[in-house]
């Protein structure tokens, strides 16, 4: 039995010098047999398995991890969460995964730090006017709060911005979604880790997957560092690897791994309550609860699985930071890194079924998976649970690349890909 | 960031190149003939692999050339660089 997190709990493990915490997941050894397995134990991966146990009554499942849960890019992005998408389909799946975002540190009984502070996306030029307002109109429709805002407004609501018509790329406008926000990225990964945990769904960390084993059409178990595991159904949940795995298994996919990098600065007190994206630019930034700027860069345009990303991209970035906020201008940045994303040629996630029986694909997040998380796991869930997709996620399936029927985000979404 | 030997150039920082993807897909020959299938395989699919792979690049703000590489992509390592229409050397 799994005990609640109250402020009961935490008097009373104050009282004994926080040493009785209760471990808040297992670490289980591997059994022969499951009836899914989930690969890929980032936040999109434990959602999946916490709402398989939780909403399809599978409790026989396993998450395998090949080195610690949220270790990937749940630990690596600048966690903002929005969905003012162009498309009725992106729309859709977004705007699902934020109203989950809405009642989650309720339902997990995790506080996620869920902060509603709003995203503005800013306008430079006429095309980015344009754009934006039809972005805000499409949004209306669909019910998702958007708003586009004058420049005088985009100063009153972040009056550190430059907004002076002289600089290189002027800010013309632009759009502020109130219920948007960030959460704290690590908090998402271990509060379904402790929820899927609690309901009997083994996380296998140190488990790399290393083959798939198919017998025909079908899928029969995986091949891991810790031995062979039985399993009929297989959700691969590998975000940059997936192209890896999907060889092991003789399966092709559309998607390009590169290198996307974000960096943080020193901590100072807040000066930035909001986010603040801007896509001709390509700089986006907001703040910690620490009080480090978050400060997230674009990707390489070549295939790499290092981690690490080119200087220049670093540089132009900060650049831009610092013409739009010359404020930060003595800033030092602390820390930089880099995240494996998989991109998929019209920069919208694949949730779907395969050619394989048995074998299902949740990828392509490219590089704004985080904000998706909970709908994500949750439309993917009941994709292997049905051995059908969601309405939500029909649209995002493998075959679309062969009818043509691409959900084309790539120009539309908030920042360039 | 690496160093990459352009053929035309010599060598130069990696920012003076853009990438052009995978290389030695080939144009169809007969495009009218072809199913979607084959078209999805030609236009989207991708081996994006974990190791040595070949790939297009273009001295972008140099000669303007462009070439190909052989690269392992687990560690950024350049492998071989030759010039379009010559084999890819064997491994």
């Amino acid at each position: 039995m799994r005990n609640r997190y109250s402020v009961f709990s935490l008097i009373k493990n104050a009282l004994s010098y926080h040493e009785n915490w209760q471990r808040a997941w297992k670490d289980p050894a591997p059994k022969k047999e499951y009836d899914a397995v989930i690969v890929g134990g980032g936040g999109h991966g434990l959602a999946t398995a916490y709402y398989l146990a939780k909403k399809h009554n599978m409790n026989n499942i396993a998450v395998v991890e090949k080195g610690w849960i949220g270790g990937g890019n749940t630990g690596r992005n600048t966690t903002i969460i929005r969905s003012n998408y162009l498309w009725d389909a992106s729309a859709g799946l977004y705007d699902h995964a934020l109203k989950i975002w809405e009642g989650l540190s309720q339902e997990l009984n995790y506080n996620v730090m869920f902060s509603q502070r709003g995203v503005m996306n800013l306008a430079h030029n006429l095309q980015d006017v344009r754009d934006l307002k039809r972005r805000t109109h499409a949004n209306r429709l669909n019910g998702i709060d958007a708003v586009y805002l004058s420049t005088e407004e985009v100063k009153k609501f972040c009056p550190i911005i430059n907004t002076s018509p002289d600089i290189r790329y002027p800010v013309l406008g632009g759009t502020l979604q109130r219920r948007a926000g960030t959460a704290r990225h690590d908090a998402v990964a271990w509060g379904y880790a402790r929820g899927a945990d609690a309901m009997g769904v083994d996380i296998i960390q140190n488990c790399e997957v290393k083959g798939i084993k198919r017998n025909g059409d079908s899928v029969e178990g995986i091949e891991t560092t810790k031995g062979f595991i039985k399993t009929k159904k297989v959700g691969v949940v590998a975000a940059g690897h997936s192209s890896v795995i999907a060889n092991m298994a003789g399966l092709r996919l559309p998607l390009e791994s590169k290198p996307l990098q974000a960096l943080v600065s020193e901590p100072v007190k807040p000066i930035i309550d909001t986010v603040v994206m801007s896509n001709a630019v390509h700089a986006y930034v907001s703040q910690s609860d620490k009080g480090e700027l978050v400060i997230g860069a674009g990707t390489d345009d070549y295939v790499s699985y290092t981690q690490k990303g080119s200087h220049q991209i670093v540089e132009g970035t900060l650049n831009a930071i610092l013409e739009l906020y010359p404020i930060f201008s003595r800033m030092r940045m602390l820390r930089q890194w880099g995240g494996i994303v998989d991109i998929c040629p019209d920069a919208s996630p694949i949730l779907s079924k395969t050619s394989i029986k048995g074998l299902y694909f949740n990828c392509g997040w490219g590089t704004g998976g985080f904000k998706a998380t909970p709908g994500s796991g949750d439309l993917f869930a009941h994709t292997i649970a049905n051995d059908e997709p969601h309405k939500l996620n029909a649209a995002f399936n493998l075959n679309r690349f062969v009818s043509g029927d691409l959900v084309d985000e790539h120009g539309a979404a908030a920042v360039a890909h | 960031m690496f160093l990459i030997n352009c053929p035309y150039c010599g060598e130069r920082d990696q920012q003076e190149f853009k990438a052009g993807g995978e290389a030695h897909i080939e144009r169809p020959k007969q495009p009218t003939e072809l199913s979607d299938d084959e078209w999805a395989e030609y236009l989207f699919m991708r081996k994006n692999i974990k190791g040595v792979q070949f790939e297009r690049w273009n001295h972008a703000h140099g000669c303007r050339k462009w070439f190909n590489m052989v690269r392992d992509t687990s560690n950024d390592e350049i492998k071989a660089i030759y010039k379009m229409g010559e084999k890819p050397p064997t491994q």
